[in-house]
């Protein structure tokens, strides 16, 4: 029977909203605070569902330890309390919570087995979140 | 169609184990919930369906009824239970979250699947804030 699993992590960073093919004024009006030159930082929620068979034998879709460890290895120890903006996967984009999510799910998705990984959610504050899935599953809601 | 969700709490305690396995083998995959002593969690139960809403009372569901199905066909189980010596799911299956989520599903369907307008749509089971497992009746 196939189920899923869910896991949330935390991990702090900044960064910058800043486009170069855009002009300081579009940036601004694009960005408005979160383009201020400095940067500025959050506590981003980092939500990983994986989906498989629950093995009759443990139980489990995924053990706990072992998504802890593929998350931490790929995602939070390169990520966390560090400035977006100098990772190697923003050097050509800006990175938005939009831009992180699909950044995350595709680190995810390359270390785990194919058709594992379900939806990273990212939540930026309490109040804005967003999600990645692989369009060519069956995840269909909304 | 609208999805609607219901959440719930209750709280139970549990551990891991498979009786196949060698102690070390237990305590090697299962970690500290292979403790034979068990350990309790403050579970939340959300409950999904799915429909078009009354014509008449632009409702899915009347929650009210929901609160209920969800107190009678589960939280009477499983509330302030031993989830491994108390539950009948558990003499044959580990009450891992993902498999509190399938006997929550079960229990559940048989009530939420003869609406007439609704359907369940998920099962959703947190251990804690930060981990939880989901079921939508797939084989």
């Amino acid at each position: 029977m196939r189920a899923y699993f869910g896991r949330r992590y935390m991990l702090s960073a900044s960064h910058r909203l800043h486009s170069e093919s855009l002009s300081a004024e579009e940036n601004r009006a694009a960005y408005g605070k979160c383009n201020n030159p400095h940067g500025h930082g959050h506590n981003y929620v980092i939500e990983v569902m994986v989906r498989g068979p629950v093995d009759t034998q443990t139980g489990m879709v995924m053990n706990l330890t072992d998504l802890d460890a593929v998350v931490r290895t790929k995602v939070l120890e390169r990520f966390d309390h560090t400035n977006l903006n100098l990772d190697p996967a923003f050097v050509n984009q800006v990175p938005t919570t939009e831009n992180l999510c699909k950044a995350v799910f595709a680190l995810l998705k390359s270390a785990m087995p194919p058709g594992r990984l379900e939806t990273v959610r990212v939540e930026e504050t309490e109040n804005n979140f967003f999600q990645c899935w692989d369009a060519e599953t069956d995840w269909i809601d909304c | 169609m609208v999805e609607l969700t219901r959440r719930a709490t209750f709280s139970a305690s549990h551990f891991y184990w498979n009786e196949g396995w060698t102690a070390e083998e237990n305590e090697r995959v299962f970690g500290r919930c292979a403790n034979r002593n068990g350990h309790g969690h403050n579970y939340t139960l959300e409950v999904t369906v799915a429909g078009d809403p009354d014509q008449v009372t632009g409702f899915v569901v009347d929650l009210k009824w929901l609160k209920d199905v969800m107190e009678e066909r589960v939280l009477s189980a499983f509330d302030h239970r031993h989830l491994n010596l108390e539950v009948p799911e558990f003499k044959s299956a580990i009450p891992t979250t993902e498999n509190i989520a399938i006997a929550a599903w079960k229990r559940l369907e048989p009530v939420l699947g003869s609406t007439g307008r609704a359907h369940l749509k998920r099962v959703r089971v947190y251990e804690t804030p930060e981990i939880f497992a989901e079921f939508r009746g797939e084989a």
